[in-house]
């Protein structure tokens, strides 16, 4: 391992370090305001470590471990993404009577968990990485220990989770009894080999598979999905939507796009294209009648996902870009969304059910001004970040003619909307007759949440309608995926 | 720059009449008369400036700056004769909307003001885009204002109807959104270079299978927001629930942004395609009329009767866009003015009933002339340029429509004529069922007050001014509808 290497590896190491000095500083005296500002450290530390990192050139740690521009991305990325976690959670907790600190410290293993499988590039690391998020999620999930439905949900993402990480588990043993190589760049050779290609091989990659979608909640392996979120704390539900779905995602865009232009074919393709559809029409119209805002926002990252799937069957230099802006404009939308419920939630109950958010924009419309931009983003209106994410998916689908799937994400998007707009109506109704559940319990907006929320805000606007630099800095970090 | 500057007073216009209505509403609405008259002055000035000038160019002002340069998508605004024509159509309901909404409007008067100046400032950017990215862009964005003035401010089933209306337009436009990548992407591959200009994608080279579907894409979601005929339905929910502001900028306006599509991207972008489905849209166009008239003759609520009567004339209009010559053409873009002025005023005459007599039935007026006799005659005067009597402006229109149509088909005008029978019984029954007549229910209301006396009469001036003496529209319409055909003959002659 040389000197390189190991700089080039630092967030990794930082991350895991800042883990590790939280154990240490809860164990001499619990503070929470001194466990936050630790892991905030913590993140911001090893996010300047990504700017020491490589450069063009790609190191890799062993076999295990693949550090270039594009495991850098998608680093900071994940760090951005946990670093606002952390600020919604913060009052969340504050207002809980709950032992505060431990939070943090699976949060920060958990984002370790997901770099690694940015960064991994071969089936041990991959496992390694899946079961430090899974294991951390599972506590996560379950983390308000007086709550039933908390418990309930925790228990389901143990099953189901370890069940899947099983079955994946199998499909990489198979490959590698085929193979006899533990590489995941062999997904790509199984994907985009014809009918005449091993059933062993296929078989082992579609195991795989299960254990892959499972983690990103696409149809059929989505059951989980909206229990867990709603199950789950607002903080948590942002994390499981956000972290450990985007570095799940950052391993199949890079080990399953294909290098060839034509996009994704052969039987994986056929299979995901299949997944995507799915996802896409399920999710959307499972959503329209629920009555919980976090479970309507559950369905509806099914659907996300399957407009992800997209890009990556439309594959190219293209798709990639595409998915991956896509992804950083979801998870801005949604980390915006979930903190806006976050920052609403009083101290025994959550903003969740449609019924308390009736009138909200005449109560307080900036709230409600945000939360609605979260929204239309979320919907792919103009001008926010979601529509250019849905705008460049659309280019790569039919740079590469993927017409169906196309015309699918365009019906499907437009089943969303109602959802959404449900939402949006909530909020607009007279307050005169809104059922006030929330009463004396309502908590200002934190300073915390609020900066957090104004900077989501300003970067939904700011990826909706100027995203050259973005994109440019994509286009570089994914060249080495070509 | 100057076209820029239309947009963003607008815009900064719809900002602060929202923060200054919290000290004094007035001052909000006073603000907002004044931003869309500052636009009206300015595109009379470009207007000036282009009558002074002696350019020959179609386009009288332009603005084009960078924007996504990966994709080569500019902010290029350019407007020609027919944008103008819209242009000052757009500001002049503008204003009107404003003053309609002066007394009927007090519930958060200043996000009321905020949406409507943003509907102006997308109908405005619908019209002055030559990008077709940025054509989208203000296409879907002036949906969600006016979802806003619909859900917020409607009458009782506004739910319903404003969910309806940005179902049915996000999903055209969502298919419009693929036609407009397709035709990027086949320019990329033929020539290399990305880009989304009017101009340049005008030469994309397309196998006539490939034009025939893209078209259909663009056809979709202007025929959506025209409405033709199968895709009407959610018009007269819309117009009825919508508040009068609502209801004047959705038939004024709205509307036009998709016979506005036809003529400036379909007709040229796809001249074959066009040409093939011509009869197909003429046939719906005329279905259109007849069903239009037919079921507002059958309407008791007076709003619902005045949206079926505009499916009824943008039957006309897209009777004129598809007859292939340049009268119809020329007739459709009167029309599209002049419905635009007798519709946005007969739903003023909707909305003033309804503030005085909480009721839209017709059945509840009757004998209104006895105690309101100014309300009333203005009404008439609108009913009757409504049903195309000549010397009002509707009429100009509608016969030069049925004047190039005869020479495409002369079996659909004869057809779409009958239209105009239709559209006496129609609106006779309205003069009568609610001016005329006893006065059996006893009412007695207030007449116009000065403020709606002025924007009535301006609304009858203009409709009396296109009905004797269109010339100067179509003088100033007439290049940029030419040239729209010139680029079809041109493109013909390579093939």
């Amino acid at each position: 391992m040389t000197n390189a290497a190991i700089v080039a590896s630092l967030p990794l190491l930082i991350t895991s370090a800042t883990a590790v000095i939280l154990m240490l500083a809860i164990a001499v005296r619990r503070s929470h305001f001194a466990a936050v500002a630790i892991s905030l450290a913590g993140l911001a530390v090893a996010l300047l470590s990504l700017l020491l990192g490589p450069t063009g050139a790609s190191h890799e740690v062993g076999s295990f471990l693949i550090l270039d521009s594009y495991s850098v991305l998608y680093m900071a990325i994940l760090l951005g993404a946990a670093g606002f976690v952390f600020l919604f959670a913060y009052d969340y907790l504050a207002r809980r009577q709950e032992h505060r600190e431990e939070f943090y410290l699976l949060v920060l293993l958990a984002t370790t968990g997901s770099m690694v499988l940015a960064a991994s590039r071969n089936f041990a690391s991959f496992f390694l990485g899946l079961e430090l998020l899974s294991v951390a999620l599972y506590a996560l999930i379950a983390y308000l220990r007086h709550e039933r439905v908390c418990i309930e949900a925790g228990i389901k993402y143990l099953v189901l989770a370890a069940s899947s990480s099983s079955i994946l588990l199998f499909g990489l043993a198979l490959i590698y009894s085929e193979t006899g190589s533990m590489d995941l760049s062999q997904f790509v050779t199984i994907s985009s080999s014809g009918p005449g290609g091993s059933v062993v091989l296929l078989a082992g990659a579609m195991l795989a598979l299960v254990g892959i979608g499972f983690k990103l909640a696409v149809v059929p392996f989505h059951m989980w999905t909206p229990d867990v979120y709603e199950g789950a704390p607002l903080p948590v539900t942002a994390f499981v939507a956000t972290v450990s779905k985007g570095g799940m995602f950052a391993l199949v865009l890079r080990w399953f796009h294909p290098a060839a232009s034509g996009g994704l074919g052969g039987a994986m393709g056929a299979v995901l294209a299949v997944i995507a559809i799915a996802s896409m029409l399920s999710g959307n119209l499972l959503a329209l009648r629920q009555t919980n805002v976090k479970r309507i926002l559950a369905y509806s990252s099914i659907a996300h996902m399957g407009y992800l799937l997209v890009a990556l069957l439309a594959g190219g230099a293209l798709g990639v870009a595409a998915g991956t802006y896509y992804l950083i404009a979801y998870l801005v939308t949604i980390l915006g969304a979930f903190g806006t419920m976050t920052a609403l939630s009083g101290a025994r109950w959550e903003a969740a059910s449609i019924e308390s958010y009736r009138g909200l924009f005449w109560e307080r419309p900036v709230v409600a001004g945000v939360f609605t931009t979260m929204l239309l983003s979320l919907a792919g209106i103009p001008l926010t970040a979601g529509f250019l994410g849905k705008f460049y998916v659309l280019t790569a689908g039919a740079a590469q003619s993927r017409w169906i799937l196309l015309f699918t994400l365009v019906l499907s998007s437009t089943i969303g909307l109602y959802y959404y707009l449900r939402i949006v109506v909530a909020m607009i109704a007279q307050p005169q007759d809104a059922v006030i559940i929330s009463g004396a319990d309502t908590v200002r907006v934190p300073l915390a949440a609020a900066v957090a929320l104004a900077a989501l805000t300003g970067l939904v606007f700011l990826l909706g309608v100027y995203p050259s630099v973005l994109w440019n800095i994509i286009v570089d970090a994914t060249r080495s995926l070509g | 720059m100057i076209l820029l500057s239309l947009i963003i007073v607008l815009i900064a216009g719809g900002v602060a009449s929202w923060i200054v209505a919290r000290r004094n509403v007035v001052a909000a609405r006073w603000i907002a008369v004044a931003s869309v008259v500052t636009d009206l002055a300015m595109s009379l000035g470009i207007l000036a400036a282009r009558a002074g000038a002696s350019s020959s160019s179609r386009w009288f002002a332009e603005y084009d700056a960078a924007w996504i340069p990966q994709f080569g998508i500019r902010l290029h605004l350019a407007v020609d004769g027919l944008s103008l024509a819209m242009l000052l159509l757009t500001y002049f309901l503008g204003v009107m909307a404003v003053l309609a909404s002066w007394t009927e409007i007090q519930e958060r008067a200043g996000f009321f003001h905020f949406n409507l100046l943003w509907v102006l400032a997308g109908i405005t950017g619908v019209f002055l885009s030559t990008d077709l990215f940025l054509f989208y862009l203000f296409w879907e964005l002036m949906l969600v204002p006016m979802y806003f003035l619909i859900g917020i401010w409607g009458h009782e089933r506004r739910i319903y109807a404003s969910t309806k209306f940005f179902l049915f337009t996000q999903l055209s436009g969502l298919l419009m959104l693929i036609a407009i990548v397709a035709l990027a992407v086949l320019h990329y591959q033929a020539t290399g270079v990305y880009t989304f200009d009017y101009r340049q994608l005008l030469q994309t080279p397309m196998s006539p299978r490939v034009a025939r579907l893209l078209m259909l894409g663009f056809l979709i979601a202007f025929a959506v927001k025209l409405p033709a005929f199968p895709f009407h339905t959610w018009l007269p929910d819309a117009h009825t629930e919508a508040p009068t502001a609502g209801s004047v900028v959705l038939a004024g306006l709205l509307l036009k942004t998709g016979a506005y599509g036809m003529i400036r991207f379909v007709l040229p972008i796809f001249p074959g395609p066009s040409r093939d489905i011509a009869p197909l849209m003429m046939t719906v166009g005329v279905v259109g009329i007849l069903y239009g008239a037919v079921l507002a003759v059958g309407q008791t609520d007076l709003k619902r009767l005045v949206a079926y009567t505009s499916v009824s004339h943008m039957g006309f209009v897209l009777l004129g866009i598809f007859a292939g010559n340049q009268i119809a053409l020329e007739g459709a873009v009167v029309q599209m003015i002049s419905h635009g002025i007798s519709t946005g005023a007969l739903f003023m005459i909707a909305g003033l009933l309804q503030e005085r007599m909480h009721t839209r039935e017709i059945s509840q007026m009757g004998g209104l002339w006895e105690t309101m006799p100014a309300l009333s005659g203005a009404g008439m005067v609108f009913a009757m340029a409504s049903i195309g009597l000549p010397g009002l402006g509707d009429f100009v229109g509608e016969f030069l429509v049925l004047l190039g149509a005869y020479r495409a088909s002369p079996k659909l005008t004869a057809f779409a004529t009958l239209g105009l029978v239709v559209a006496a019984l129609y609106g006779l029954r309205f003069v009568q069922g609610a001016f005329q007549g006893p006065n059996s229910h006893h009412w007695k209301l207030p007449d116009l007050r000065p403020r709606e006396w002025t924007a009535l009469g301006l609304l009858m001036i203009c409709l009396v001014w296109i009905g004797l003496y269109p010339q100067p529209i179509l003088r100033v319409v007439r290049p940029a509808l030419s040239s729209s055909q010139q680029s079809t003959i041109a493109q013909e002659a390579r093939r």
